[in-house]
């Protein structure tokens, strides 16, 4: 496969890097001298020196050609939101992948329909949610183009859950459990599966219906 | 008529000036406190501090009641999000865009936005400029 790869702090290094491993042809854009000039010592002819939002730069790259997907990895969102517009609608890129550097411009991503979106300080806020759960019901993993959500809930002795079977639930309308997690052993979620106070649980929700899936679960 | 003003360098600062001239309540907005200077001693609109990138700050600005939106902040591809964002999600329809690369000028207002290239006009002009010029034909001697 073809790829582009704008951007090449370590992020983009190593993504081109571990790319090229796998046997792809990768074609890193990095602006800054500095970086270009160490790059270029390792990759040779598959960096570019130039601004990845600069139509000419992304057309010497082999835009046109045009590549199976562009990872648009730079540390500033405006420049990655700019690179995917014109990955996909200029030059018809099939697939695009953008790094987001501040969470608080997610929005601006899925607004304009770039998707799907990387965004490590999310990741490490999810990943520290779920370690030292602040709240009782943990977001995991947030399926946005499905406009779905999925979500851990902790089954304690108090829960009105407890000691009931799924299907006897009144389990809130746009959302369903997928597994229930005991003594380290998963297993799916069906209609008679008992719930026990240490479950953990796992869900599939509609965003919004947290509240009434926490009541029916938790009862708060 | 309200008219938000994001980005208050020369140029942005210069419209906000002559359109709150010409009657329309301007607010405007620039990461740089200092920007306010530009706007002279007596500004009577607003003035807020802070990145026009940020939602919660466009709305304190009266985005949502904005008629109309300049965006000419000193980044192309800043101008280029700020204005998607004002046009699609609080729905201005006049939004002005400063984008000093043609060619992303030209791919976004065939996109619908109203963008404005001064490298174009500059081009423009001074190639004109030039053609103009009576150039005394020289004699060789």
């Amino acid at each position: 496969m073809y790829v582009i790869a704008a951007g090449g702090g370590k992020v983009g290094a190593n993504v081109a890097r571990s790319l090229m491993r796998l046997g792809h042809e990768v074609t890193l854009i990095e602006q800054r001298r500095d970086r270009f000039e160490r790059l270029e010592d390792e990759f040779e002819h598959q960096v570019h020196r130039g601004d990845a939002t600069e139509i000419y730069v992304l057309e010497r790259a082999g835009i046109a050609r045009p590549p199976d997907i562009v990872l648009a990895l730079t540390g500033d969102d405006e420049d990655n939101l700019v690179i995917c517009q014109l990955a996909k609608e200029k030059f018809g890129v099939p697939k695009v992948i953008a790094r987001v550097n501040d969470p608080r411009n997610q929005a601006h991503f899925d607004l304009l329909g770039i998707s799907p979106t990387i965004c490590a300080t999310s990741s490490i806020m999810a990943l520290v949610e779920h370690e030292v759960p602040e709240h009782d019901l943990i977001h995991l993993l947030e399926l946005r183009k499905e406009n779905l959500e999925i979500v851990e809930v902790q089954i304690d002795r108090d829960s009105p859950s407890a000691g009931k079977r799924v299907e006897a639930l009144e389990l809130p309308e746009g959302s369903r459990l997928i597994s229930v997690m005991r003594s380290g052993q998963a297993e799916i979620a069906v209609g008679s599966t008992l719930l026990e106070a240490g479950d953990q649980v796992l869900a599939i929700l509609e965003p919004g219906k947290e509240d009434e899936l926490r009541r029916v679960l938790l009862r708060r | 008529m309200n008219l938000l003003v994001i980005g208050c360098g020369r140029v942005g600062s210069s419209v906000a000036l002559e359109l709150q001239r010409e009657g329309w309540d301007v607010t405007v907005v620039d990461e740089n406190e200092d920007a306010l200077s530009r706007l002279g001693d007596h500004w009577p609109g607003r003035f807020l501090v802070g990145h026009g990138m940020d939602t919660d700050l466009l709305r304190e600005a009266g985005i949502e009641d904005a008629d109309a939106a300049v965006v000419s902040t000193n980044g192309d591809n800043t101008n280029i999000v700020i204005g998607q964002v004002a046009q699609k999600r609080f729905g201005i329809d006049c939004v002005v865009v400063r984008v000093l690369d043609p060619a992303r000028a030209d791919f976004y207002a065939a996109r619908g936005m109203r963008t404005f290239c001064p490298t174009k006009t500059a081009i423009d002009g001074l190639t004109e400029a030039v053609r103009a010029c009576e150039i005394p034909v020289k004699v060789s001697a």
